[in-house]
């Protein structure tokens, strides 16, 4: 591979709140293209990290450059417009809009009507622009296997489909960086196939770099490019798959000290 | 016989995504929206004035809730200061009038274009606080408000209040009931074309948006203080053309009308008719305005026989009202829409529930 620079770039990333440190002295890149898994014990700072990345929080130290512009002090609601979107642990769709409208969102900061030019709707041009752009989040229903469900109201949705939902709006918005949390967070085998299975085509076919929490063991080493490993805030180990299998460390904070890997004992009580 | 049986239909099937997005989900539901247009458009020839007084009245104050509507039901904010901006748009308009000499014609979506440019400063509490606080911000707006129509005698005329001139087209006034009806019912039309087209475009679904999750409609890019301003300002936008036609309907415009019973009324007519729901805020509306009217009725009816009753005619009016939100709030939270949409569902699924 040769050397391209990093997509997104993490150094020395410290969060705290109070007197709790969430983040210390985190550094990572993340190359383009790839897919890029978080992994770690409850309460180490995974969330936090994605939310320092989407803006969500400000981190108290360090600097996050993405294709190579500092992050730190931009709004979040900006930083769509430079290619980032992201999925949330616990559901965060707009529960009594239709999974279209919800989907529809997603192409705000890429649609330019306005709320005179909406209003109008027939003369400004606004029912134009929307078509198009409701051709393209079909293509996204088409390939996230939603079609059936595009009218219905998303909260009440299963809690499968709607995390699928919530993929198909992150990916409205046409980010170059999709940071996913926990996609597959109580899900069943079947439903975990699927997720994994569109991660990799919007990897590999949509070109979208994906970071990606995730506490299933099996999907992680599975189809990620790198792993990092966050323990307490700190990272602990950072490679390829199958080198941070190996490490010693990671398998005492994480994996528990078995001799075979398994797959998903979490430890508790780690709430840092 | 084949052939008629080749062209019968048996569903509604879209071609395109343009059939997939218009207002009315049936031709049928645009027909009868067409019809019922139509039927108002020539009421006016065969209803007697006081029916049409009330279509009047149903008009410019469904155009005002219509605005809170955007404001409470879609943007998910709360605002107890709707009258007066109400107010605002009232005079605002009879203003322009007297002192520019501007006909009312252009006066009217002037008023509403400065109730919103006021809106938009009013609505500056809310990019920052939700809830409760925002409530008393805009409880303080509304007394600000208040104050100011009695005091600024330049604008308002103070205790005496404004007059305000009848609309006039070239010449030719909207003087009398009959007239003014097509005023209103046009602006109706064209106020809930708006909305409706509004709330199915980019900056509708920014607002149901942060209304339903303001923290991943961040993410979505929706800068959140940009529309929650907004909001404020497009629901001014629709109280002040509901309080202009107000003012030219009535020839004067005074202070006392735009207190806080007023607002809690308007209230009354979005929770009543269905928070989130455009149709819902004319149908509130109605409910509102028509049941004080049904409470005289019906105590007319009965009137000779507990004369108590008549005498009482004041508070059973008010009485009801309170009533009404109440029962609506534990029986039909949704709203008037919301039953209509039930009644419809009924009809066609009958006789499964489901």
């Amino acid at each position: 591979m040769t050397e391209m620079p990093p997509l997104l770039n993490v150094s020395d990333i410290s969060l705290s709140f109070g007197g709790v440190h969430a983040l210390t002295d985190v550094s990572f890149d993340v190359r383009p293209g790839e897919i890029f898994s978080i992994i770690g014990p409850n309460g180490a700072g995974k969330t936090s990290m994605l939310n320092c990345i989407s803006g969500r929080y400000q981190p108290n130290k360090g600097s996050i450059t993405f294709k190579q512009k500092e992050m730190i002090g931009l709004r979040p609601n900006d930083r769509c417009n430079l290619g980032i979107g992201r999925t949330f642990q616990n559901l965060a769709l707009f529960s009594h809009m239709t999974v279209l409208d919800n989907i529809m969102v997603g192409r705000h900061h890429l649609l330019k009507n306005n709320f005179l030019s909406g209003s109008l709707y027939w003369l400004g041009g606004a029912r134009k622009e929307e078509l198009t752009h409701r051709a393209e989040v079909e293509d996204i229903i088409d390939f996230l296997e939603i079609a059936h469900i595009r009218k219905s109201i998303a909260g009440t949705l299963s809690y499968g489909l709607r995390k699928r939902v919530e993929l198909a709006r992150a990916v409205a918005l046409r980010p170059d960086l999709i940071l996913l949390d926990e996609p597959m967070a109580g899900m069943n085998l079947e439903e975990k196939e699927d997720m994994a299975r569109y991660i990799i085509d919007l990897n590999e076919e949509w070109g979208m770099t994906v970071v990606m929490i995730e506490h299933d063991m099996g999907v992680v080493m599975d189809i990620s490019h790198r792993v990092m490993v966050l323990d307490f805030g700190r990272k602990i180990a950072g490679g390829l798959p199958d080198e941070v299998m190996a490490n010693p460390q990671v398998r005492k904070a994480y994996l528990g000290e078995d001799d075979e890997p398994a797959p998903e004992p979490q430890p508790e009580g780690e709430v840092a | 016989m084949a052939s008629a049986h080749s062209r019968m239909k048996c569903g509604e099937f879209r071609t395109n995504y343009q059939q997939d997005t218009t207002i009315f989900p049936t031709p049928l539901a645009r027909r009868v929206a067409v019809l019922s247009v139509i039927f108002l458009l020539v009421a006016p020839s065969f209803l007697n004035p006081y029916f049409l007084n009330l279509g009047i009245q149903i008009g410019y104050y469904g155009i005002a809730a219509l605005g809170l509507n955007i404001v409470v039901g879609f943007t998910g904010q709360i605002s107890l200061g709707h009258a007066a901006f109400f107010g605002f748009g009232a005079f605002a308009s009879a203003w322009l009038n007297n002192t520019t000499g501007i006909p009312v014609f252009f006066c009217i979506p002037l008023a509403g274009t400065m109730t919103m440019a006021l809106g938009l400063i009013v609505g500056i509490p809310a990019g920052r606080i939700k809830g409760l606080y925002l409530a008393i911000a805009t409880l303080a707006s509304q007394y600000i408000l208040e104050d100011f129509f009695s005091r600024a005698d330049w604008f308002t005329g103070g205790a005496y209040g404004a007059m305000a001139n009848p609309f006039s087209i070239f010449g030719f006034e909207f003087n009398n009931d009959q007239r003014y009806f097509y005023v209103v019912l046009f602006y109706v039309v064209i106020m809930f074309l708006f909305g409706t087209n509004l709330l199915r475009s980019r900056d509708g679904r920014a607002f149901v948006a942060v209304r339903d999750h303001y923290l991943s409609a961040e993410i979505m890019g929706i800068n959140l203080t940009k529309y929650r301003i907004l909001s404020f300002g497009i629901s001014s936008f629709y109280a002040g053309i509901g309080g202009a036609l107000f003012g030219h309907y009535l020839g004067f415009v005074s202070a006392e009308g735009f207190t806080i019973m007023l607002s809690i009324q308007f209230l009354g007519m979005v929770i009543i008719g269905g928070l989130g729901s455009v149709m819902g805020s004319l149908m509130g509306t109605a409910f509102m305005v028509l049941l004080p009217e049904l409470m005289e009725a019906g105590v007319g009816l009965v009137g000779h026989n507990a004369p108590g009753l008549t005498h009482a005619l004041a508070y059973i009016k008010e009485m009801s009202i309170g009533l009404a939100i109440i029962l609506f709030l534990i029986f039909e939270p949704d709203g008037l829409a919301h039953r209509w949409k039930m009644i419809k569902a009924y009809w066609k699924l009958y006789p499964f529930s489901y």
